[in-house]
């Protein structure tokens, strides 16, 4: 109960912040579609698992809805085919890669991840290679909008798949297969015992993960309006854990949470210091991980904790 | 065609030495801390940005080569140390994705470290290269420090590397703790003394790879980057914690990697990571890997 | 004479120079409750892994309810209604004990189901049920990995259970439990067991367990069955009683 309170209190300073400080909009609406990427690598932390390249996944939502835009004027369409597309390879490379674990799960996701970006990169003739390709504004549910206009609709649609995502992940965590995550984590081979493929478990959770970052990655070529090869690169894979830890794994709210600190901290630091922003960043993870081991929802936990005790 | 063929092997064999040189000290440091240091990239682009303004300070082509020793010596000497006992040894009871991403911090802030030192402008100090001279290989000519000495550098090492392992007592303890943490310490081995030395000796290889590279490219932010993700796909090709595999895999992926560049150029990120694929569909455990039974 | 629950027959697995299972014979009869009792390293937990599928035999066969088993994996092999626990306990030591159990009862059944929570579909009183069965119901709370070694061992067990299974293989399921209590503990989980019509196959090293539990007793010894039968008869067999319970250096009661 006090989480759910949390997660309105926290959408509701979400919307202020972006009334308060228009620019902010922009960095708000990013943070949340990391945060929908991010909330796909906390399921596979559950199961102890790292991928080192679901970058791979948010790419693939970005330039399905790049390659999509010249055929369809609706962000709503393109948002879903973002995500079917980026699911779809998460089907081929996910019956491949949840047969391993641990490093090689890690580095074979990598691997995919990684030639995902050579190809965007080197075939220029389908995809203007570095330079990218630019995404013309679509409506939004129909309506053609400007400016200001056409940032509070993304804005509020990121919000609304933000919640709902984080809801319907938070149910499915507390079903057997949610919960036999953590059991892949911790005993694998008592659940093949128990008659359930790990695999599998495995296997679902990996393929939500695609969806997610799929979402994510199509809400911020909306945003941006641009695509870049480096979308796919290994370093933002990086950056989607580093979120999560940040955030924390215990709750859903912890990767949206760690991602608009993480986007806030990026655009502050990297405007005040160009060329530090990276080691601010990386302190920042280093002192979470020190300090604070189960991220910004622990904190809140144990701040919630002291005031009801207090209470 | 054959001439191509042949540059093609030659910076193949040259990029291989410098791979192995961090890959190797990736595997080690694995094979004993179970730590995959994401960092370990940066100790190879530290080393070589050193090495590049001893090479600037020395001034003197005759003492460049000197410079690199130097270069991976400090640098492997300060920072193995600093890192082992400063971060890693306060990570050590975390779990394996926490201590993943403490050294993925660490990369981000050696990675701005190096802009910060030494500015964003490329960097080319070739000198041990001039001193070297050409050497002429089947018709064509060739710098001798890439064909004999980059190589020859890292033959070297590895060598010394095996005979450290299976001959000396640290070399020994190192491989025990390796195999069966509990059972070395309870043989009496120092586990702490055996994880500073491995890690120290990781760093100072990664660093040594990176003096090497120096002289043969320019210098700018980033070049650790490229490598430190080509190192996990050899270690992950290789198995971890393999030593003599990781040699073997990073002359695989050396070369694949070369051929591609001279022959099909699109392809030559991906090679290394074909491969990996395809080694690891046959191989679940690497090349020379061996896969752990569970006892129930 | 109907046909025994699980035969084996013949069955051979050797790991490099040892003879694991050099020759296994057995029949176990539905609704029995047979002790398999040898010195360590004559075979019997590789028996079990063979049973349940996680090693393969190198010859021979094992029928289960009328079908050939041998070299089927563990998943399929519990599907069939065999369940085990182990020597050391495999718990899903970040969850509650009641977790761990509500997750095999959701194995049985409904574990795919998108919108019912573990606790949900009757799970959670199922599972306090079974907990209550082996005097567990005060763990429930309780985190796997903050248990004690006994208590462990009947969570593992408890487990199995839940899964219902038609035979029940448990190796050493009184190991680390206080002396005090092995013989209650023994009884409850029997009386449960043939409640519920499950054959029971246990390892035991304690001979006293054995005698006062056992329907049967199978000796084992350097990879096959040396005797089996009653256990009087058999922990009395001279043989026997030279060649494992002498090295076990227990009293056996007469």
């Amino acid at each position: 109960m006090a989480h759910r309170l949390l997660v309105a209190a926290a959408a509701a300073l979400l919307l202020l912040l972006a009334t308060a400080q228009p620019w902010l909009r922009f960095v708000l609406t990013i943070a949340l579609s990391t945060g929908l990427a991010v909330l796909g690598i906390m399921m596979l932390l559950r199961a102890g698992q790292v991928s080192f390249g679901h970058a791979l996944y948010v790419a693939a939502g970005a330039y399905t809805v790049a390659f999509l835009r010249p055929h369809s004027g609706e962000a709503l369409f393109l948002v879903l085919a973002g995500a079917v597309v980026a699911t779809g390879i998460g089907l081929l490379v996910g019956l491949f890669v949840t047969r391993y674990r641990d490093i090689f799960f890690g580095m074979l996701n990598l691997a995919f991840s990684m030639v995902a970006w050579s190809l965007l990169e080197k075939l220029y003739a389908l995809t203007r290679g570095t330079d990218g390709i630019r995404v013309a504004r679509p409506e939004v549910a129909g309506l053609a909008l400007e400016g200001p206009a056409y940032e509070w609709a993304l804005l509020l649609l990121a919000l609304a798949l933000a919640l709902t995502s984080g809801g319907l992940v938070a149910r499915y965590l507390r079903t057997p297969a949610g919960e036999a995550l953590g059991a892949v984590k911790t005993r694998e081979t008592r659940l093949e015992f128990a008659g359930i493929s790990a695999r599998r478990v495995l296997l679902q959770a990996y393929l939500v993960s695609a969806f997610l970052a799929g979402v994510g990655g199509a809400i911020a070529a909306l945003a941006t309006l641009h695509v870049t090869p480096l979308l796919a690169y290994w370093t933002h894979s990086g950056e989607l854990v580093f979120v999560a830890i940040l955030g924390g794994t215990g709750h859903v709210l912890g990767p949206f949470l760690g991602a608009v600190v993480f986007e806030l901290v990026r655009v502050y630091a990297a405007a005040s210091f160009p060329d530090a922003w990276q080691m601010i960043l990386g302190l920042v993870l280093l002192g979470i991980i020190l300090a604070a081991t189960r991220g910004l929802v622990g904190l809140v936990d144990d701040l919630l904790a002291r005031f009801g005790r207090r209470a | 065609m054959g001439l191509l063929l042949l540059l093609a092997v030659l910076d193949g064999l040259a990029y291989a030495g410098q791979l192995f040189m961090v890959a190797v000290g990736l595997t080690l440091v694995f094979g004993v801390l179970k730590i995959l240091n994401v960092a370990h990239g940066s100790l190879f682009a530290i080393g070589a940005y050193v090495a590049a303004t001893l090479i600037g300070w020395f001034g003197a082509e005759e003492l460049s080569l000197l410079a690199l020793a130097i270069a991976a010596l400090a640098v492997g000497a300060l920072f193995g140390p600093a890192i082992e006992r400063g971060l890693l040894a306060r990570i050590y009871d975390k779990e394996h994705v926490l201590q993943l991403l403490v050294t993925f911090a660490l990369f981000m802030i050696l990675e701005d470290l190096q802009k910060l030192l030494w500015g964003v402008q490329p960097r080319f100090e070739d000198a041990p290269v001039r001193l070297l001279g050409q050497v002429e290989v089947g018709g064509i000519f060739y710098t001798a420090y890439q064909l004999l000495l980059l190589p020859g550098v890292a033959l070297v090492a590895l060598l010394l590397l095996v005979w450290f392992l299976r001959r000396t007592l640290l070399g020994r303890s190192i491989v025990a703790v390796t195999h069966d943490r509990e059972a070395a310490v309870a043989i009496g081995i120092d586990a702490r003394f055996v994880y500073l030395s491995t890690f120290t000796i990781g760093a100072g290889l990664a660093a040594l790879g990176g003096a090497l590279a120096a002289p043969t490219t320019s210098l700018v932010p980033g070049v650790g980057v490229q490598m430190i993700v080509l190192s996990f796909a050899v270690v992950a090709t290789a198995g971890l914690g393999q030593i003599e595999g990781a040699a073997v895999t990073a002359l695989l992926i050396g070369l694949a990697r070369s051929l591609a560049v001279y022959f099909a150029p699109e392809l030559e990120v991906v090679v290394p990571y074909l491969l990996m694929v395809a080694v690891l569909l046959v191989r679940p455990a690497g090349l020379f890997g061996r896969r752990e039974l569970r006892r129930v | 004479m109907s046909e025994a629950l699980l035969t084996a027959r013949g069955l051979v697995l050797a790991f490099g120079g040892v003879r694991a299972a050099d020759g296994v014979d057995l029949e176990v009869a539905e609704g029995e409750v047979l002790a398999i009792i040898g010195p360590n390293g004559a075979g019997k937990t590789t028996f079990i892994n063979m049973v349940t599928g996680y090693l393969r035999p190198q010859a021979g066969s094992i029928r289960f309810a009328g079908r050939e088993i041998a070299g089927l994996p563990p998943r399929r092999i519990v599907k069939l209604g065999i369940a085990r626990s182990f020597q050391i306990p495999q718990l899903f030591t970040d969850h509650t004990v009641l977790a761990n159990v509500a997750l095999c009862l959701a194995a049985r059944a409904g574990f795919w189901a998108p919108r019912t929570p573990l606790g949900g579909a009757s799970r959670e009183a199922r599972a306090r049920a079974i907990l209550e069965g082996l005097d567990l119901a005060h763990l429930a709370q309780t985190r796997a990995d903050q248990l004690d070694e006994g208590a462990r061992k009947l969570v593992d067990i408890a487990m199995a259970l839940a899964l219902e299974p038609r035979l029940l293989l448990m190796d050493e399921p009184t190991s680390g439990v206080a002396a005090a209590e092995k013989h209650a503990i023994m009884d409850r989980l029997l009386r449960a067991l043939r409640a519920r019509g499950v054959t029971a196959v246990f390892v035991e090293h304690d001979m006293e367990v054995v005698a006062r539990h056992a329907d049967r007793v199978a000796v084992w010894s350097q990879g096959r069955i040396l005797a089996e039968g009653p256990p009087a008869k058999v922990l009395a067999d001279p043989v026997v009683r030279r060649e494992v319970i002498g090295v076990e250096g227990v009293a056996v009661p007469c």
